[in-house]
């Protein structure tokens, strides 16, 4: 016995298991059940449909009860598996329950109605992705508004932010003017002004100027981020300034060379920036929440939450609508992951 | 071929961007008209302009009447409709009998908040902390496949605020899974965010469970970072991993340690999102943070008072700078070591 064990916990190397891999091992294992389980479970729940939703303790798979048309119904009738006296099984459909006596017919011979004590059946299932929990929400509810006033503030604001952005790191990393380290300084001292500090006079600034209630309310205060002028001076800085002066040899106006030059040589740290004020953007909760008050306004987020606040929460539409707003930000994580994660570990910025 | 496809990227690339040059030409004339009149100094300014003036009136703006407000009262939005009233919101905002006791308090519902806040802070930055070195530690091992474990931890940190905390209501709830698995299990069914310890409980999990792969990234980044003839050299010597940690690992990762630290306090002053959404604050007002406090107080209530809601996010500024002030001069003292 003792060899058994001492060949399944060899190791390459020839060096023995240390209790330390055990458990980093565990941790692994724990992480992922903890970090994937809690999304792979609301994934799997937005496929039900609202009965089996409400069912505790709930399956782990989408399962639907099979129905049968019958001679007779006018709707579909629920199937069910009936164990009779004698031990046989047959399937039978249900007309309708009354207390404990469930009034069945056989779907083959629908004219005999039979009495089955309700203990003596159970529902025959399938899996079954309940795709309407998508369809519908975008028929009869606001969520087609909902995601294209996401997807409004989202490019809208991060191609406002990407330009006006690029501009001034620009003028700060290749221009000597006075007053330069004045406003480096205020930008840098602004990179941890949070929202919430200055919310209440954003709100009368924007009232101020009638953004209230409209899209470009939720866009405009949130463009000029320090993090953005930050990220692209940087990178701006590591260009030579020879380039600058080699077209300025060939008079090329100020303006052509910051987007014949500097933009194009800046396009690894604009994706950066692009790619953190898309998900900014597209997550953007308490500003928004704030802002718009009006229905036909809301982002999804806002939609969302205000769904899910309900006395009578429909989880069924909520579940499936919380994962079309994860899509985008999966879909970036996908094939952007490394841009992100080596964004988030050069400059400490989320 | 092999050559076929970069160009082809190329191509769309130019396509997506062709509006984008045709608008760029536009302005070329006017700034090039203005170079001539103004020179250098002036295409710098117009360079900065619209970024600086959005900033300006969206930020800096907001930042000063901010302070202009917390000594005004009334219900007007407007500050020349409003009335000056010297110091009296700060007086309300902290008159109390005896701080330790919200109900005590003029402003209860502002002394509860403060009260949350400091558990909230206390218990979810050193559960955040302990959690993200002990990812990034395990993440820094010879593992396979550490890309798909990174993402596994990360992924989290893109979920917005709304979705993680539907996912983890979804769960929580009274039919939810988690009661599924304790009555599964011979345990009673809890109503999880219904009872203020266990709301409160879960505040902190689910934001700890939201954040916790962005400060393993900091982390791991400071792991890399380290030498690794250091740690043949303790394997050399046969030194035991707890040893190696205590007096290699930890000590060469104290600066990243400290900056993690610093940046978990700052949001968790703040937190709001995905508490919010989770509990609206309750049961009673058990989960109620500050700033959801401000926003009650401004801008939710039946009865906006501004000035008061002025007054408590300056009250969380002072906070804020501070903390902000530390992690300044320690990122100061980083690089005075890093030049060392």
């Amino acid at each position: 016995m003792n060899g058994v064990g001492a060949f399944l916990t060899r190791r390459r190397g020839g060096r023995g298991w240390h209790f330390t891999d055990v458990l980093a091992f565990a941790w692994l294992a724990a992480g992922l059940f903890l970090m994937f389980g809690p999304a792979v479970w609301l994934t799997l729940s937005s496929f039900k449909t609202p009965a089996a939703l409400v069912e505790f303790p709930p399956t782990l798979l989408p399962l639907d009860t099979r129905t049968a048309t019958v001679e007779g119904h006018d709707k579909p009738l629920p199937l069910y598996a009936v164990t009779a006296e004698d031990g046989g099984e047959r399937v039978l459909a249900q007309v309708r329950r009354i207390g404990t006596v469930a009034q069945m017919v056989d779907p083959q011979a629908p004219g005999e109605i039979v009495k089955v004590p309700i203990d003596q059946r159970a529902p025959l299932r399938e899996m079954r992705f309940a795709t309407e929990n998508y369809r519908e929400p975008f028929q009869q509810f606001d969520f087609l508004t909902f995601l294209r006033n996401s997807v409004f503030v989202t490019v809208v604001a991060t191609i406002i932010t990407l330009l006006v952005n690029s501009m001034a790191a620009f003028a700060l990393s290749k221009y000597q003017f006075r007053g330069r380290g004045a406003v480096l300084a205020i930008i840098l001292a602004t990179l941890m002004v949070p929202l919430s500090v200055i919310m209440v006079p954003l709100y009368v600034v924007v009232n101020q100027l009638n953004l209230m209630n409209t899209l470009w309310g939720v866009i405009l205060p949130t463009v000029a981020t320090p993090t953005g002028v930050f990220l692209l001076r940087q990178y701006m800085l590591t260009i030579p300034d020879e380039l600058i002066e080699a077209a300025r040899m060939d008079h090329a106006s100020e303006w052509k060379i910051y987007w014949r030059i500097i933009l194009p040589l800046s396009l690894p740290a604009l994706a950066v920036l692009a790619i953190f004020s898309v998900m900014w953007r597209w997550n953007d909760f308490l500003w928004p929440l704030i802002v718009l008050s009006r229905k036909e306004l809301y982002t999804l987020q806002i939609g969302l939450s205000a769904f899910s606040g309900e006395l009578n929460v429909q989880w069924h539409y909520v579940l499936a609508m919380t994962v079309v707003s994860m899509i985008p930000v999966v879909v970036i994580f996908a094939f952007l992951q490394r841009f992100i994660t080596s964004g988030i570990a050069t400059t400490g910025f989320k | 071929m092999a050559r076929a496809a970069p160009h082809d990227k190329a191509n769309s690339l130019a396509l997506v961007l062709a509006p984008f040059g045709r608008l760029m030409r536009l302005i070329e004339l006017p700034m090039a008209w203005l170079q001539r009149r103004a020179g250098l100094t002036g295409v710098a300014a117009v360079f900065l302009a619209p970024n600086m003036l959005i900033f300006g009136v969206f930020v800096l703006l907001p930042l000063a009447i901010n302070v202009l407000y917390s000594f005004t009262g009334g219900p007007a939005i407007f500050l020349e409709n409003r009335t000056y009233v010297g110091l009296d919101q700060y007086r309300t905002l902290l008159d109390c009998e005896n701080y330790l006791e919200p109900l005590t308090c003029r402003q209860d519902a502002f002394w509860r908040a403060v009260h949350n806040t400091g558990i909230f802070v206390v218990a979810q930055v050193s559960a955040l902390v302990v959690t993200s070195l002990i990812t990034a530690l395990v993440l820094n091992r010879e593992i396979r496949a550490r890309g798909f474990w990174r993402a596994v931890f990360f992924f989290p940190v893109l979920l917005s605020p709304v979705v993680v905390a539907l996912i983890w209501k979804w769960i929580l709830q009274r039919e939810g899974l988690l009661n599924a698995v304790m009555i599964y299990f011979g345990a009673e069914r809890t109503l999880w965010l219904a009872e203020p310890g266990w709301a409160m409980f879960w505040a902190v999990f689910v934001s700890v469970w939201a954040h916790l792969g962005f400060y393993t990234l900091i982390l791991l980044a400071g792991l890399q970072a380290i030498p690794r003839d250091l740690y043949e050299a303790a394997e050399m010597d046969g030194t035991r991993p707890l040893r190696v940690f205590r007096r290699i690992t930890l000590p060469l990762l104290w600066p990243n340690l400290i900056v993690v630290i610093v940046l978990a306090l700052i949001k968790a002053v703040q937190i709001f999102d995905e508490v919010f959404v989770l509990t609206r604050g309750g049961p009673g007002s058990s989960t109620l943070f500050i700033t959801q406090y401000i926003y009650q107080t401004g801008f939710a209530d039946r009865i906006r008072n501004l000035g008061l809601a002025s007054s408590a996010s300056i009250a969380m500024a002072s906070v804020l700078v501070v903390l902000t002030l530390i992690q300044l001069s320690v990122s100061a003292w980083r690089e005075r070591e890093a030049a060392r």
